[in-house]
């Protein structure tokens, strides 16, 4: 993170919120996740123009329309590539992407391993519903072999991705994993998201109200406050991951990779490399 | 009306198998002739192997300018015979031709011997094995020297240029080679070139890639990202190592998705910035393509074509990618599409196209191909050129920003990151005049004219097409095409022949009333293209009034349009 003034400023989470008003179904998770965003931002005192929020496509990446910072709803599944280019462009930001388990595990999946591996400074928040919700109920990577939908009758018999083990497999320096159903909760896991420098990783579980009528209620049983610390041990961290039931909420790993970001080496006008070409 | 075969240039094929050396030697001798005076041209053949396959490099000489291939080979210098046949349609060679080869080559292949070229064998490869660490590539040079009547000197200095003065031990072999390989060139008398004048101006030696790369560095690029694919890697290369001496980064991405994405970031942040690719690459980022385009993100997109559909010949030119350039993005989607002209056309086309793309906050696609990109020319420095290029965006304290407002222009202030009150999402939904998502039709409508309008109410200026001669016979062409048919109309223009020539460096948007003015009088019109589709000849039938006369010349690659036959279309179409 970068932009925390020397003078702070008072912000309050207000000052992140557009007047654009969500699409999202009532009760859906998504929208703890933006005042998770929101509160974030106020408690790292970011002032809104020097934050991007940056996504693809789907319900969770709608969010950057209804934050008051600059954002990009760009094409599915491609957010983490554009915020790379924007960030290395531009590091004096702070870029934020937010995605869902199709947009980010499926189309983007590929984007996913780099970004972990490149670990450029950005913070990536991807609302879980285990499900497509804005294309009506389709399995995701993360969907169980068994959910039944019209497209996969019976289910996909398919075993879920496990995000964290990948991401930490691929370099990220950061993974944390959050409910929707604690606000507070995501707020802190975002900020030091945001404080650790390179590629950091929150899996927010974000219930699905229409399409995933049973999450919000199990997940609120379920969740549990990760027992083990934090670890800095990537095979620890490793050992962890593998047997995680998938609701351990906290900062689950927190490395030391220094983050890539390439920078000018000089400032000549492009006349300079005239003389490789002279005869 | 007979042709005059021009009598200031040489061709000259250097053949041999892929890692031995071609490709070096023939810029050697390139860079060796610029430095006497010349005026060059080399282009690169290349089978698909890494190493071990066919390799040809070839050169082009002149005491004049020249940028286009010659329609025949005076001297053909063949290593080894090794998959030498798969180049014969390539090297066109007759029985003013000399063909040079190694002794011990063996049986030489059909198509040499019909050419009916004279032959001259000289034991190249045994030569090199009596100078210590001698290579085989630099005794076929000092032959080379000695044929065309270029000195060795000349030769052993681009040598030294190229593998340094550090290493003295190579330099003494080569230099040794080259002299050995002079004397044993073959007794025959081949046309030497004519001196040329002291020069009246700096030279310069550029591939098309390169300049390319320098144009876009000129037009003030700050960011790449880009993904390896040929023949448009060098573009990435030249870039990774001068972007960051001029204040600018380039990425590798992991794919092209990737990288078109990274540049729309990049931009997005402020950046003017830039991605090269070929015909595959440019596939995948066609999505990504709407989006700069519906969200108003100023990029460059080069593609450097190549023979398609899918993997094609990854080595050799076409022009066929003009159609998913032009018509490739799903929706209404206005952007600009242009075409470097010739090699040393690159850098101004490419400084031009990003003025162009930060002007209009619109993708550009730059269509270059492998036949610019991967040749080499020795040319007069190029005049600098300035184009007033700058992004607009809000000035001073701003209230109520909207970010997609309808202007007069169509162009809007654009406001990046770290501007205070210039906050606002930008989005591939249709969205309002402040961006935010919507679906409603005048929305929609409002947005959609606008951006048509940012095109059709921007002043091209004269750089759209170069046209010159008057007569009612016309020739329409564009991109890599364009010098072939400039040299084959010069002649026939010197046998007579009144003869119009359109060369169009803007793509899209269509200029119709430019090209209806410049087809004044014009009666009949040659629609020369290298696309087995006739991709060019159905953009303009689709977008342009043409004369009811018009004839297609649709010529698929991989060959080169050469000269003398553009000249054949020419001489055919100016027959009543």
């Amino acid at each position: 993170m970068n932009m925390i003034p020397a003078a702070e400023k008072a912000f309050k989470p207000a000052d992140y919120k557009s007047t654009v008003k969500p699409v999202w179904c009532p009760g859906c998770g998504d929208h703890s996740v933006l005042l998770a965003f929101q509160r974030a931002l106020a408690e790292l005192a970011l002032p809104p123009e020097e934050v991007a929020v940056v996504s693809g496509i789907g319900c969770s990446s709608r969010i950057p329309a209804y934050t008051n910072c600059y954002g990009f709803h760009g094409v599915h599944g491609r957010s983490l590539a554009l915020a790379s280019g924007l960030k290395v462009a531009r590091p004096d930001l702070t870029v934020l992407v937010a995605s869902g388990d199709g947009d980010g595990f499926s189309i983007g999946g590929n984007h996913f391993l780099h970004a972990c591996r490149r670990n450029i400074d950005l913070t990536y928040v991807v609302m879980d519903n285990r499900i497509y919700g804005m294309t009506k109920g389709q399995p995701s990577p993360t969907t169980e072999p068994d959910w039944d939908t019209a497209i996969a009758p019976g289910g996909t018999g398919l075993s879920p991705f496990h995000p964290l083990v990948i991401a930490l497999a691929s370099g990220a320096n950061f993974i944390a994993r959050g409910f929707s159903g604690d606000v507070g909760g995501c707020a802190r896991l975002i900020v030091e998201a945001i404080k650790t420098p390179g590629f950091s990783f929150v899996q927010i579980l974000s219930p699905c109200v229409t399409f995933r009528k049973d999450q919000q209620k199990a997940w609120k049983t379920l969740v549990h406050e990760a027992i083990v610390p934090e670890t800095d041990d990537p095979a620890r961290a490793a050992r962890r991951l593998m047997t995680d039931d998938g609701f351990n909420v906290g900062v689950l790993y927190r490395g030391k990779r220094q983050p890539y970001q390439p920078k000018p080496l000089a400032s000549f006008a492009p006349s300079h490399l005239e003389s490789e070409f002279a005869v | 009306m007979t042709r005059s075969i021009p009598s200031t240039s040489l061709s000259i094929a250097l053949t041999g198998s892929g890692g031995a050396g071609v490709m070096t030697a023939g810029q050697t001798l390139l860079d060796a002739a610029a430095s006497c005076g010349f005026y060059g041209l080399m282009t690169r053949s290349t089978g698909p192997q890494i190493r071990g396959g066919e390799a040809a490099a070839m050169i082009r000489l002149s005491s004049k300018p020249v940028q286009s291939p010659g329609d025949r080979f005076d001297i053909l210098l063949a290593l080894d015979f090794e998959n030498i046949q798969r180049f014969a349609a390539e090297l066109p060679l007759d029985s003013a031709s000399l063909i040079v080869a190694d002794s011990a080559a063996g049986e030489m292949p059909g198509f040499l011997k019909d050419s009916g070229a004279a032959v001259g064998l000289v034991p190249m490869a045994k030569l090199a094995k009596g100078v210590p660490g001698g290579r085989v590539s630099m005794i076929a040079l000092g032959v080379l020297a000695r044929l065309l009547g270029l000195p060795e000197s000349a030769i052993v200095a681009a040598v030294a240029a190229s593998i340094g003065r550090k290493k003295p031990e190579a330099l003494a072999a080569s230099e040794k080679a080259v002299l050995i390989g002079a004397e044993a060139a073959p007794q025959v008398s081949v046309a030497k070139l004519a001196q040329p004048s002291a020069p009246s101006q700096r030279r310069w030696s550029i591939t098309g890639n390169e300049a390319t790369g320098f144009g876009a560095l000129k037009g003030g690029v700050k960011f790449v990202g880009g993904y390896p694919i040929t023949p448009a890697t060098e573009i990435l290369e030249w870039m990774a190592h001068a972007l960051p001496q001029c204040g600018g980064v380039l990425m590798q991405a992991e794919d092209e998705l990737a990288s078109i994405n990274m540049i729309i970031g990049a931009s997005y942040g402020g950046a003017p910035s830039l991605t090269a690719t070929a015909g595959p690459g440019l596939s995948l980022m066609i999505e990504s393509l709407g989006l700069a385009v519906a969200a108003e993100i100023p990029l460059v997109v080069v593609d450097v074509m190549r023979s398609g559909p899918s993997t094609g010949i990854a080595t050799k030119s076409e022009q066929s990618d003009l159609n998913i350039a032009v018509y490739g993005l799903h929706g209404d989607a206005p952007h600009v599409v242009t075409a470097p002209l010739s090699v040393a056309d690159c850098l101004v086309t490419a400084q031009w196209s990003v003025h162009l793309a930060e002007s209009l906050q619109t993708p550009v696609i730059m269509l270059s191909d492998q036949s610019l990109g991967q040749a080499r020319v020795v040319i007069d420095r190029p005049d600098d050129v300035v184009f007033p290029t700058k992004r607009l965006v809000p000035e001073g304290p701003v209230d109520g920003y909207e970010r997609y407002v309808l202007t007069e222009s169509g162009v809007s202030p654009m406001a990046v990151p770290g501007f205070a009150g210039g906050q606002h999402t930008a989005d591939g939904l249709t969205h309002n005049a402040r961006g935010a998502p919507s679906s409603q039709a005048s929305d929609h409508v409002g947005q959609l004219d606008k951006r048509q309008r940012k095109l059709d109410a921007f002043d091209f200026g004269e750089r759209w097409a170069e046209i010159d001669g008057e007569g009612e016979l016309a020739v329409l062409t564009w991109g890599s095409s364009s010098e072939p048919l400039r040299e084959a109309i010069a002649e026939a223009r010197a046998c007579g022949v009144k003869v119009k020539r359109i060369a169009l460096r803007l793509i899209a948007p269509a200029q119709p009333a430019r090209l209806a003015a410049a087809l004044a009088g014009v009666k009949r019109v040659l629609v020369v293209e290298q696309s087995h589709a006739g991709q060019f000849w159905r953009y303009l039938r689709a977008n342009y009034d043409l004369p009811a006369d018009v004839v297609p010349i649709r010529c698929p690659g991989p060959l080169p349009i050469r000269p003398g036959e553009a000249f054949a279309h020419i001489q055919e179409g100016a027959r009543a």
